[in-house]
């Protein structure tokens, strides 16, 4: 009997999809597999690939299974293809084919739609390990180093899951599209990733913090809609895809959170009761909360632009077609086909930002854009509470959506973070405390040094609450390999 | 007086709200609002499903309550609320707990949780006393001997204990485990809390009706507790708490059947096991099969004792994995190449299963159950489930 819940390790790679008896697929994976490894040993610094990392790897979808901790090096980390287990009867959750079975194979009037779709969600998981691969240099502990190649190992797991459904589902030019996403690469001139706020690099820890929060919970998004498709395949594996992509949420929430509390602490500790006594608590070694703030600006703004034009007709046709649905699509009450429902968008009208009704179908990208935010306040409103805890008079703020973006209808005007309209003069005075300067950078960067010691933790970030796997404080999450 | 029940909570100020333990949660009894994710006491059944899948850590708190907190409550909440103390008196079985206090509790249901689900005492175990002592309340049970049980110059220390209760009451049965106080403080000033131990002689004593009981304690390098315990000399006095533990027992119905699989000092509650049938059966077919993997014959605890058992009584597999010169043999392999006994015993409902021992033997058995269970037409998950819910199948790993 097929097993479907547990991962076979009968082929090179491990797997619940039965891939032993399905030849072609496996084969097409076995020469796609080399590729894929060499990739990997290229991008992360050779010492880290020695050292032992305390990483979960799944050896089964069910719950019990899921999380199995030990110590791993990278390269021999399990990377397969999970699905969640399939149910029973489901049905096409939204779009004209509302209640229809859900397609086992791909729809032929849909083809290139999903292969898209597929594509640029395969192509941000190893734009992300491109992005953060030097952060191991500069880790401010072992635990936080083991974080960030759990999220490295897990974004490449979720490019072959992508990978899979190219090659089974998609013969030749599937075949060819996962090629090329070894090909891309994050920042490259000639062949740079999909999606622009993937090829900037990830400079410091604050930045890999603020981008799992806010970059993250995009593909998070992204993969709640994929996970309602009427293609069952993507459903299922977005699902199990979902569970792994929490802990990045994980990391992204409690990084901020510890680097605000230990500001807090700092405060605290000198009597300092402005937040904007910048240079003095900066003199701690601890990043101000003003500048904590403007990175936030940063990546929530270059985050919503991942989420396209306000209106648009492809996500509409992704929708109606029931290839993409929205957030918990399973959890709204309506009719799930938006014919005759309208929807509330921004638009920019005589120099002014104002809100309309547009057709829903059209402002699909809008609404998973406003669950997104109210997603991201979660945090935040966490965050505050730290603050207000340490009795520091500041509040963490998402700025207003038409701040600082560079795709839909605000693209190049000039708002502040309240979304106000203001000149290029009052842009220009106001900028450096709207959005981090390089000087801020500088700072930074000159705060990332290495702790690499069980249980120290750099400067500038409190020690986590609870440690991975209830493992007690100075566990040492990494054994790193002295060369 | 309502009994005290233990409530399943989620922390607060751990939990980001990934609602990833909200879809997981076959009973739907997670749900959330804008401000915290909760858990519903009326619908949880405890069958662990939400415990790994939680990427913080947040979801395994417990408290023991006479009244469960709302779901009001729990939204409302910034942080969690301490344990309030709980007036118990003696016979607290019948909730169905496994410990009272909290860490305690939390420990027992990590152990437990590889059964797959809430884990029930078989039909005919003796009711189990617990929390009879605790932090605050302790025992004092002095040393009556430490001795060696792998041999000197194998690459494992492991001991057996003997602690003599006194005069003082401590009712403890096979399987049960009990908690050892380090001497000390924490980095923190806090006393240290207890370790766990599962007891490895049976209810009447170490030696018969002498109020004593004996533990199978490994060293375990740089291990606070347990080189404490290790190094524990004749005549020396330990702060006991316990015993916890309500559901990993042994059915005094005598016709039950036993197959028990264990590795290293997973061996403690099936010694206890074993010697409580030796002593109520005598040398009659105990109708007892184990299963235990050693790195060598000097590493395994009680090789000498347990050779000398009758097969009659007990059927043992020892098995190892380091013997120069042999293929390493890991229980599961044993199993396999046993499969027709270990099928036989599936198939027959007086059988209980006990798999006791480090995390790591959970995969392996379970995946040869697994085809075990299907070669005889029978879907793992659904035996394992029906023998779980008959209080047949038993799982403590650490």
């Amino acid at each position: 009997m097929l097993d479907l819940i547990n991962v076979s390790y009968d082929t090179q790679i491990p797997n619940n999809v039965g891939l032993s008896s399905d030849k072609r697929v496996l084969k097409a994976l076995e020469k796609w597999h080399p590729g894929y490894i060499n990739w990997w040993s290229d991008l992360i610094p050779q010492n880290f690939q020695q050292s032992l990392v305390y990483l979960r790897t799944a050896v089964s979808v069910d719950p019990k299974g899921w999380a199995k901790f030990d110590y791993v090096k990278m390269p021999e980390y399990r990377w397969g293809v999970l699905l969640a287990p399939q149910v029973e009867g489901r049905t096409i959750p939204c779009g004209e084919h509302f209640g229809e079975p859900a397609w086992q194979e791909v729809p032929g009037e849909y083809r290139n739609l999903l292969k898209r779709l597929i594509v640029i969600q395969g192509d941000t998981e190893p734009a992300s390990v491109e992005q953060q691969r030097f952060l191991g240099l500069t880790a401010p502990s072992l635990y936080d180093m083991r974080n960030l190649f759990q999220v490295n190992v897990e974004e490449g797991r979720h490019l072959w899951a992508m990978v899979y459904l190219l090659h089974k589902y998609f013969g030749r030019d599937g075949r060819e599209e996962a090629d090329d996403l070894l090909l891309r690469s994050s920042g490259s001139e000639e062949a740079p990733r999909m999606l622009g706020a993937f090829n900037e690099e990830t400079p410091d820890w604050l930045s890999f913090f603020m981008f799992t929060y806010f970059t993250d919970r995009d593909g998070k998004m992204q993969l709640e809609s994929l996970a309602q498709s009427g293609f069952d395949p993507l459903s299922r594996t977005c699902r199990f895809m979902l569970t792994e992509e929490a802990h990045h949420m994980f990391v992204g929430e409690t990084g901020v959170g510890r680097t605000i509390q230990k500001t807090c602490e700092v405060m605290q500790e000198h009597g300092i009761e402005d937040p904007y006594d910048i240079e003095k608590i900066r003199s701690f070694g601890v990043i101000d909360l003003p500048t904590i703030q403007k990175k936030l600006n940063l990546h929530y703004t270059l985050s919503l632009d991942l989420f396209g034009q306000e209106v648009s007709t492809n996500a509409a046709n992704a929708f109606n077609a029931g290839i993409k649905g929205r957030y918990m699509e399973h959890r709204i009450k309506d009719d799930h086909m938006l014919q005759a429902d309208t929807y509330t968008v921004w638009d920019f009208e005589d120099g002014k930002a104002v809100q309309k009704e547009v057709p829903a179908l059209t402002a699909i990208n809008m609404r998973l854009r406003d669950d997104y935010t109210r997603d991201a306040q979660g945090g935040v409103t966490r965050w505050n509470k730290i603050i207000e805890k340490y009795g520091v008079a500041f509040e963490m703020k998402l700025p207003h959506e038409s701040f600082n973006r560079k795709i839909g209808v605000f693209a190049e005007k000039l708002f502040n973070p309240e979304g106000q309209l203001v000149s290029g003069a009052e842009y220009d005075a106001g900028v450096t405390e709207w959005l981090p300067t390089h000087a801020d950078g500088d700072f930074i960067q000159s705060l990332m040094k290495p702790c690499t010691e069980p249980g120290q933790y750099a400067s500038w970030i409190a020690p986590p609450k609870v440690g991975i796997d209830n493992k007690p404080g100075d566990f040492e999450y990494v054994k790193l390999h002295m060369a | 007086m309502n009994k005290p029940l233990k409530q399943h909570l989620i922390d607060p100020e751990i939990c980001i709200r990934c609602y990833t333990c909200e879809m997981t949660c076959p009973v739907e009894a997670i749900e959330h609002d804008d401000n915290n994710v909760v858990v519903d006491a009326e619908k949880c059944n405890f069958c662990m499903d939400c415990i790994p899948v939680c990427p913080t850590g947040s979801i395994d708190e417990w408290r023991v309550v006479n009244e469960p907190y709302s779901l009001e409550a729990q939204f409302d909440w910034d942080e969690l609320p301490a344990q309030e103390e709980i007036e118990t008196a003696g016979g607290e079985a019948e909730t169905g707990l496994e410990a009272l206090d909290d860490a305690m509790a939390a420990l027992l249901a990590e152990a437990h949780a590889g059964a797959g689900g809430k884990a029930k005492a078989p039909a005919s175990a003796s009711k189990p006393t617990i929390n009879m002592y605790n932090l605050s309340k302790p025992a004092v049970a002095t040393v009556q001997g430490n001795y060696r049980l792998t041999a000197e110059g194998a690459d494992t220390d492991v001991r057996h204990i003997i602690l003599d209760l006194g005069g003082l009451p401590f009712p403890v049965l096979e399987g049960q485990s009990v908690g050892i106080i380090p001497p000390g403080q924490d980095a923190e000033g806090k006393p240290h809390l207890p370790r766990l131990y599962s007891v490895s002689s049976p209810r009447d004593g170490e030696r018969p009706n002498f109020n004593n009981v004996s533990l199978t304690v490994k060293r375990e390098d740089r291990g606070l507790c347990s080189n404490y315990v290790c190094d524990l000399k004749k005549g020396d006095k330990v702060r006991l708490t316990g015993p916890f533990g309500a559901t990993f027992l042994l059915p005094d119905d005598p016709q039950a059947r036993l197959l028990m699989i264990c590795t290293g000092t997973g061996s403690a509650p099936m010694r206890a096991f074993t010697m409580r049938r030796q002593r109520t059966v005598g040398a009659k077919s105990g109708g007892m099969v184990m299963f235990f993997g050693a790195r060598s014959p000097d590493s395994l605890p009680y090789f000498g004792p347990l050779n000398k058992v009758p097969d009659a009584l007990l059927k043992k597999h020892l098995v190892f994995s380091r013997v120069p010169g042999q293929d390493k043999e890991y229980v599961q392999d044993r199993m396999v190449s046993e499969e027709e006994e270990v099928a036989e015993m599936l198939a027959d409902p007086n059988t209980h299963i006990y798999i006791c021992g480090l995390r790591g033997m959970e995969e392996g058995v379970e995946k040869t159950l697994t085809n075990i269970a299907e070669s005889i037409g029978q879907p793992w998950g659904a035996l394992r489930d029906t023998m779980r819910g008959e209080g047949r199948y038993h799982v403590e790993t650490y």
